[in-house]
């Protein structure tokens, strides 16, 4: 884990804030005075992770940089439901050019940032899954391969879901979307598909690849905080549920992304120049189904008839990630 | 304003967008009554105290605890902690030493010589209590900080009743009686020691407005037990009694005990320290029907204490007794099963229970009694209009706690009665459950268990047995609070709102709702660890 824990401050370093903590011990979102740089007024599903998320990755770039950031958007939710012209929720320059060249436009502001001399003002590119993994995965290749000062963040929340929930290269086995429908014998997305895009990212040996959740907000800041200290091309994959494309209450955004970490579908790590470096230990582990059961796009796995087949194939899509990165140690010690 | 080219509209904050229309529920923060607090029966805010304690104000802990209860040191010694055992925490890993950080706020208060204030507004109101037992005593604090005119009169030397006569030494030492009690007089409590009541409506009309009757059950109970001329039969209340007044009989080397109770498990251990060299403790049914606090047990045995379970007396001697061997039948009921066996012992101590002693109220009609203690009203008002009654002698657990609490009670009803007004009582809220709570949150922290003086050594002598927590250690644990059903400012809810809808009003302000914004996701209700905030209908 990249953030450090606190010793026993009732809440430790799980909460957000905590009165009994001293200022500089506390989140960047607990500051009542935080930029929000996502502002409030946004048109994003009630219990929207990607808004979520954005908020809490650029907010601590923001902190990081001194507040200054140019973002650099693909089309996808996060663009429309923050932008329809000609209001705006972002609080930071901020350029949207079309679903697929975000890379490449971001590629082109940090060298024009850097023809000008302003290599203070540092760049950040964002998109969704579909944008990140299908439509500019051959932009972004480019933008890692010749190490351009850009951290890209991705929200990945595993289908396109501004277009109505359609596959995307992220979307996982099993899961129901428009274009992967829960019928025949395998229902839902095929199995052994799909492309995991932190690891090509690490292929790409550049400086810093980190996976994050919004469930574990202490994590994401530190290592937005840690991508920002790093010149060259950086990654972030970060988990974002999504109520309406995945069918989950929205009350339960945090909780899902949680229990995707707990069960080990989803590992969080970081990595530097292509090698792991840290993960974050499960702390509270729980079968798949637990993570599988809240959300509609898993229904079709539990009724009408239950598929054991599919849900242990999953668990041990599982337990393969506990196994690589190495999720099960004793975090006793270090609390 | 001029615009840039091919730009029509201008520029605008998303702000100008009023998502709180989407709403159909929205979030409100409440306070819910955690389980410490409803198992106190003195009433207290645990959860409140707690709080304060977590950053080490301490005095502000203290002055908030003693709304409720003006004994912390003391109950952080004697209370049986009902708290504890309903504690959240439990499910967790082990439930919150509050009584540990209880006596810490008490010891400290004690050490740094805090004072209670004297009332403001005199009332010109005149109220008598009967007993100086914990009962009387809160009840004279509470009456006396409302303004009223207190007089405490009590039969015996010294006030605290059975926390001096009963409850010995070793457990509750006497200075921290007396600095807790000292503080009541320093309000202006007047005390009349040494003086018995002997009858209630003399009393009441010496000029009292109101009156307080706290007498507790001072008689022991007798059982008949054959005996010869020469055996040598005691009482354990009066052991105790002598103990403190410094006259307490002869024992003997070998001392038997007989009953299952607090009093029993007491007395013993005193006989223990006062020289017997084999105590044993006779009792007709099994350790887990004993009415004894396991805890009291357990420190018995450990102090070489013997008991023979399942066992009564049938004959006692000048140096042995005979006790016969029960065995429980299919009903759980302890029956004779003709097998004998003879103990040595120089004396044998009666701790079967007490009985009230109702002389005090002469033949008069006017108060009832029921199957041996006085019933009261839910105001703790007798049957005669003005004289209030708490404590043992009501029907009710016998605690120091329970006799705090029905003090307390009792002083605000006395107050409200005197005013001719009613003393509102908080309408009950729902208990917070554990699966309520969320406890991703808290990290785990095992509780601190207080030290004891070695088993062997503390035999020996009176000094106290149960060591208190020193300040890192109280601040450790009163951190592991989860604050059920009270925001204790984590910023959780602050900080998950997708839609920046929640303002933080700073330390000790905690948190607003932006309506304006909340799309009512409820993220910010799930994610409270501590259940205080809940979804409402929004109309
Ligand atoms: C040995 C022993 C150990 C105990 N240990 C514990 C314990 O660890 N924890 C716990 O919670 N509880 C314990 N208890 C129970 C607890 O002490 C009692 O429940 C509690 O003291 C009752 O309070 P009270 O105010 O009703 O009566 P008491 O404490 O009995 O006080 C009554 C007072 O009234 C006075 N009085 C009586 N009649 C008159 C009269 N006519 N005129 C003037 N004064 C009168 C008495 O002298 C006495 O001072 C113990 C009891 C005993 C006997
Ligand atoms: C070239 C192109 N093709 C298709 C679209 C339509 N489109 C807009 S957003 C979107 C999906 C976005 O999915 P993703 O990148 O995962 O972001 P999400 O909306 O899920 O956050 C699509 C297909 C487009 N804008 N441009
Ligand atoms: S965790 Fe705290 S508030 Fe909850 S029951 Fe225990 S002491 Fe009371
Ligand atoms: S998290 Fe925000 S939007 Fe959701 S219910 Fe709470 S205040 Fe409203
Ligand atoms: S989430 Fe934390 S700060 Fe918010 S109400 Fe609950 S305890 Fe208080
Ligand atoms: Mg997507």
């Amino acid at each position: 884990m990249s953030s450090t824990p606190i010793k026993f401050y009732q809440v430790g370093s799980f909460a957000i804030g905590n009165r009994l903590l001293p200022a500089d011990d506390r989140s960047i979102q607990s500051d009542p005075s935080r930029t929000n740089a996502l502002n409030s007024g946004h048109r994003a599903c009630q219990g929207c992770g990607e808004a979520l998320g954005a908020r809490y990755a650029l907010d601590a770039a923001m902190r990081a940089t001194n507040e200054q950031i140019i973002a650099v958007n693909a089309t996808g939710c996060l663009e429309v439901f923050s932008t329809p012209y000609p209001e705006s929720s972002w609080r930071i320059p901020w350029l949207h050019s079309l679903f697929g060249n975000a890379p490449a436009v971001a590629t082109g502001v940090a060298a024009a940032l850097k023809a000008q001399g302003k290599s203070d003002i540092r760049v950040i590119a964002q998109g969704g899954d579909g944008a990140t993994v299908d439509i500019g995965f051959g932009a972004l290749s480019g933008m890692f391969e010749r190490n351009d000062d850009v951290l890209y963040i991705c929200y990945d929340n595993e289908a396109y879901m501004n277009t109505g929930v359609q596959r995307s290269g992220a979307t996982p086995p099993a899961a129901r979307t428009a274009t992967t429908q829960a019928v025949g014998e395998n229902p839902g997305n095929v199995f052994g598909q799909g492309k995991n895009l932190p690891r090509i990212a690490m292929a790409h040996e550049i400086p810093y690849v980190a996976t994050a959740t919004v469930a574990d907000l202490r994590d994401l800041e530190a290592k937005v905080t840690k991508a920002m200290s790093f010149r060259g091309a950086r990654y972030i994959h970060v988990l974002v549920p999504c109520p309406l494309g995945w069918g989950s209450q929205s009350c339960d955004t945090i909780k899902i992304a949680r229990l995707a970490t707990q069960s080990g579908l989803f590992p969080v790590f970081e990595a530097e120049n292509g090698e792991v470096v840290a993960s974050t230990p499960i702390r509270k582990r729980v079968d798949v189904e637990e993570y599988l059961k809240l959300q509609v796009r898993y229904s079709h796995l539990f009724a009408p008839t239950r598929r054991d087949d599919v849900i242990n194939h999953l668990q041990s899509i599982a337990d393969k990630n506990i196994a690589r990165y190495n999720l099960l140690i004793d975090e006793s010690e270090s609390i | 304003m001029e615009k840039p080219f091919a730009i029509t509209l201008a520029v605008n904050s998303s702000l100008n967008n009023h998502t709180g229309s989407w709403r159909v529920e929205k979030p409100e923060y409440v306070h819910r009554m955690p389980p410490c607090n409803s198992a106190c029966p003195a009433g207290e805010n645990i959860q409140n105290w707690l709080y304060i304690a977590e950053d080490g104000s301490y005095e502000a802990a203290w002055r908030a605890l003693i709304i409720e209860n003006p004994f912390p040191a003391i109950m952080g010694r004697v209370c049986y902690h009902p708290c504890e055992n309903v504690c959240n925490r439990a499910e967790l890993d082990q439930s919150v030493g509050i009584n540990s950080i209880e006596r810490f706020l008490g010891d400290y208060a004690i050490e740094k010589a805090l004072t209670i204030p004297a009332p403001a507004v005199e009332s010109g109101f005149k109220v008598l209590v009967i007993g100086a037992g914990p009962a009387g005593l809160s009840a004279a604090y509470h009456l006396r900080s409302m303004g009223h005119s207190v007089t405490v009169r009590d039969a015996t030397h010294a006030p605290g009743g059975m926390m001096r006569y009963g409850i010995p030494q070793y457990r509750l030492p006497r200075e921290v009686l007396d600095a807790e009690i000292h503080r009541i007089k320093d309000m202006g409590v007047t005390f009349e020691m040494n003086t018995r009541v002997d009858d209630v409506h003399e009393a009441l009309d010496e000029g009292f407005d109101a009156l307080f009757l706290a007498i507790g059950a001072q008689l022991s109970k007798r059982a008949y037990i054959p005996a010869s001329e020469a055996a040598r039969i005691l009482d354990a209340i009066k052991v105790l009694h002598g103990v403190e007044d410094g006259t307490q009989p002869l024992l003997g080397r070998k001392v038997v005990v007989y009953g299952g109770g607090n009093t029993a498990m007491d007395v013993a251990r005193t006989a223990k320290r006062l020289g017997a060299q084999e105590t044993i403790i006779v009792y007709r049914r099994t350790r887990d029907k004993a009415p004894a606090n396991d805890e009291e047990i357990t420190e018995a045995l450990e102090e070489g204490i013997l008991v023979k379970w399942l066992s009564t007396i049938k004959h006692v001697d000048e140096k042995t007794l005979q006790i016969e061997k029960m065995a429980l039948d299919e009903n759980g009921y302890p029956q004779p099963t003709g097998e004998f066996e003879t103990l040595e012992a120089d004396s044998l101590i009666l701790a079967l229970g007490q009985e009230v002693d109702f002389s005090l109220l002469g033949n008069s009609a006017d108060l009832d009694t029921k199957d041996g203690v006085m019933p009261v009203d839910s105001t703790m008002m007798t049957s005669h209009p003005g004289i209030f009654a708490g404590g043992d002698m009501v029907p009710a657990d016998r605690t120091v706690t329970t006799g705090v609490g029905h003090g307390k009670k009792a002083a605000r009803n006395i107050d409200a009665w005197l005013r001719k007004t009613a003393f509102e009582k908080l309408e009950n809220r729902d208990v917070v459950t554990f699966d309520q709570l969320n406890t991703w949150y808290y990290t785990d922290a095992p509780h601190i268990v207080r030290e004891r003086l070695d088993a062997t050594r503390r035999a020996k002598d009176f000094s106290e047995v149960v060591k208190g927590l020193d300040e890192t250690n109280a601040l450790f644990e009163a951190r592991r609070c989860m604050s059920c059903g009270n925001c204790f400012e984590c910023d959780n809810c602050f900080g998950v709102c997708p839609d920046n809808a929640i303002i933080k009003l700073g330390p000790g302000k905690g948190f607003e709702i932006n309506l304006d914004y909340c799309k009512g996701c409820g993220i910010c209700v799930a994610e409270c660890p501590s259940s205080s905030i809940v979804m409402v209908p929004d109309k």
